[in-house]
């Protein structure tokens, strides 16, 4: 019984190090002082204030700050929409709608990548931050729709009835009913498209153009003229706004989570 | 048709293919407490979610206060439901579900808070505008609920098996609670139960419903006391069902018998020829059993004593009749000198019997 639990931890062990320690290897190399980044030269900021000095840095940065929070926005717009519409709609269709309006999340990016290019230069879009913010945005909306829709689900359709009844209109009792109860996962879905969207490189590089650096487009492309550690901090700059992100939207999901045992309480 | 608060007017309602609503019209008089009872399935929700609104009626009418009502929105109707989960809103304090009504009809602050703690009052839930409803017990929940539906003063008030959740005892004061509310406010009740104690407890009227239609309207001694079914007989008190084919009929009363023997039951109406077959209901606390001995003379129905139970302050006792058929005769108190294998003869008062399923009997479908 003994051995199983070692062996447990060990392979517990082994996997977090395999996730984890080259983010932390790029941690501590932000810090290096040293150019050439497998040397350790001594503790040192100065990448970061090199960082701070780059101003196409900072463009890519606002570019990817505001694309994330406009297709994240729409995403949830969207994607709420979508989750609390579907229900009323009376279609044999159905089922291959819900599917299909789930289905940017398997096909693979690449592919998605080529389809937005062929199809925003069929239309003759521009390519820049619109066609970027429509790729993005598509991309989000599943996660924003499922997120609802599980949510949704755990609703006691008597609430809003019982809003009704008490002299709601229908369009009041989704404002004070209905919204407030998912409003908790409509910001964690949020929160996942701002994340996702903050970190996409395949598909901005379809469809972003020749002025339009986001962030980790500007990282990668940076990548093949020659790795600076100041990659490695602004990787860890990264890395601290996604975990804040995660963490928010854990915290949000909490705050929800009461009201669902109450909801499960009372149906039985 | 003016004096009549609500009324249901041939009402049909189909889900797909089952019709679960066959045609039901009540007519409902201010200030009553009327019950629909029936067992689970047998379309009391439908019917009570057709008078608040949330169903439409395939075919019928609902009027309320004799203006025709059914094509209206749940919120133009001055209806408010109890509904059976509560449906307290979770993410709002006891004072915002109160309230809620209120503020969508955007009164003022002060009238607002002085109808909430009247309504507080009158569930005895004082100190609980704070609260939230997942703070509350089962009990709690279901005053808020009923506070919340009579704070907006409805002319109809709805309720759908409100007290379903609730333990025996918590039953049995809300009962009385409910009654008292229903009588200080003097507000209309439409009253869903499968629990016949609860009803003949309650109500001015019962409607006993039975796969989508009404049995039998009456007052709960109406339906107790003369069931016009042999169904309303069963369900209401748990009623014998003899059968038997007539044989001596006279103005007062009718002999009928049967393989086990002879029986007697009051006539009161319509007309019973000799020979008809015929349905009677006598309650177990009504049933006599004459122990046969030598010099016994006494007619009935032959049978045997079976078993003797003893449950919630009385005793049953279960009698084989000689046509195979058994029968329940109940007594107050532990015991009785009868022990299982006794032969027996079953009689009854002939008024305690009631003659069941006649012609007609079922409720008319026209107001």
């Amino acid at each position: 019984m003994k051995n199983n639990t070692k062996l447990a931890n060990f392979y517990l062990g082994l996997i977090l190090v395999l996730m984890y320690l080259p983010i932390i290897i790029v941690i501590i190399y932000s810090f290096n002082s040293s150019r050439i980044s497998s040397v350790w030269g001594g503790f040192s900021l100065k990448w970061y204030e090199e960082l701070l000095r780059d101003k196409s840095m900072f463009d890519a940065m606002a570019n990817s700050l505001i694309l994330a929070s406009s297709s994240s926005i729409l995403a949830a717009i969207i994607g709420t929409l979508a989750a609390v519409g579907m229900p009323k709609v009376n279609l044999r269709s159905k089922g291959v709608i819900e599917y299909i309006s789930t289905l940017p999340i398997m096909i693979p990016e690449i592919i998605l990548g080529m389809v937005f290019l062929t199809y925003f230069s069929l239309i003759r879009l521009p390519f820049g931050m619109i066609t970027l913010v429509i790729a993005h945005t598509s991309f989000c909306i599943p996660y924003v729709y499922m997120l609802v829709k599980a949510r949704l689900v755990g609703i006691d359709k008597s609430l809003v009835e019982a809003a009704k009844d008490l002299g709601a209109s229908e369009i009041r009792a989704f404002f004070d009913i209905t919204l407030p109860l998912i409003l908790p996962a409509i910001l964690s879905g949020m929160l996942l498209s701002f994340a996702m969207s903050l970190d996409d490189v395949v598909i901005s590089i379809f469809v972003t153009g020749v002025n339009t650096n986001t962030l980790p487009i500007k990282i990668y492309t940076q990548l093949k003229t020659g790795v600076t550690p100041k990659i490695n901090a602004l990787s860890t700059l990264m890395l601290g706004a996604t975990l804040l992100i995660c963490l928010l939207s854990v915290w949000i999901g909490k705050l929800g989570s009461h009201h669902r045992e109450d909801l499960k309480m009372e149906g039985n | 048709m003016d004096d009549y608060i609500l009324q249901l007017d041939r009402i049909e309602k189909s889900f797909g293919d089952v019709k679960v609503l066959k045609g039901l019209s009540l007519s409902v008089r201010p200030g009553e407490f009327i019950t629909l009872l029936g067992p689970s399935g047998c379309g009391k929700t439908t019917t009570l979610r057709i008078i608040a609104g949330l169903e439409k009626p395939d075919k019928g009418k609902v009027y309320l206060e004799g203006k025709d009502v059914t094509n209206e929105e749940p919120n133009k109707r001055n209806v408010n439901t109890v509904f059976q989960n509560y449906a307290l809103f979770p993410h709002m304090t006891v004072e915002g579900n109160i309230s809620y009504s209120l503020r969508l009809k955007r009164l003022d602050r002060a009238k607002i808070k002085k109808a909430v703690s009247e309504a507080l009052e009158l569930v005895q839930l004082v100190g609980f505008e704070k609260r939230m409803p997942h703070e509350l017990s089962g009990g709690q929940k279901q005053r808020v609920a009923i506070a919340r539906a009579v704070v907006n003063e409805p002319k109809v008030l709805l309720l759908d098996e409100p007290l379903g959740a609730l333990d025996l005892q918590l039953r049995r004061q809300m009962q009385t609670e409910l009654k008292r509310l229903q009588k200080h406010l003097g507000i209309t009740f439409v009253y869903i139960t499968h629990d016949q104690e609860e009803a003949l407890n309650m109500s001015d009227r019962i409607a006993v419903m039975r796969d989508g239609k009404f049995e039998q309207i009456g007052t709960p001694q109406e339906v107790y006391d003369h069931p016009k079914t042999s169904y309303v007989a069963r369900f209401v008190g748990s009623a014998n069902i003899i059968k038997g084919t007539a044989y001596n009929v006279n103005e007062h009363t009718v002999v009928f018998k049967n393989d086990a023997g002879i029986g007697v039951v009051a006539k009161y109406s319509g007309n019973i020829a000799h020979g008809q077959k015929v349905t009677v209901a006598v309650r177990s606390e009504h049933i006599k059993l004459n122990l046969v001995n030598y010099n016994s003379n006494v007619t009935g129905l032959k049978g045997v004593v079976k078993e003797k139970t003893f449950a919630g302050g009385l005793l049953q006792i279960i009698v084989a009749l000689a046509d195979g058929n058994e029968l329940v005769a109940s007594r107050h108190g532990i015991d009785s000198s009868l022990v299982p294998g006794d032969d027996v003869i079953v009689t009854w008062a002939p008024g305690n019997a009631v003659l069941v399923d006649l012609e007609g009997a079922h409720e008319k479908e026209t107001i």
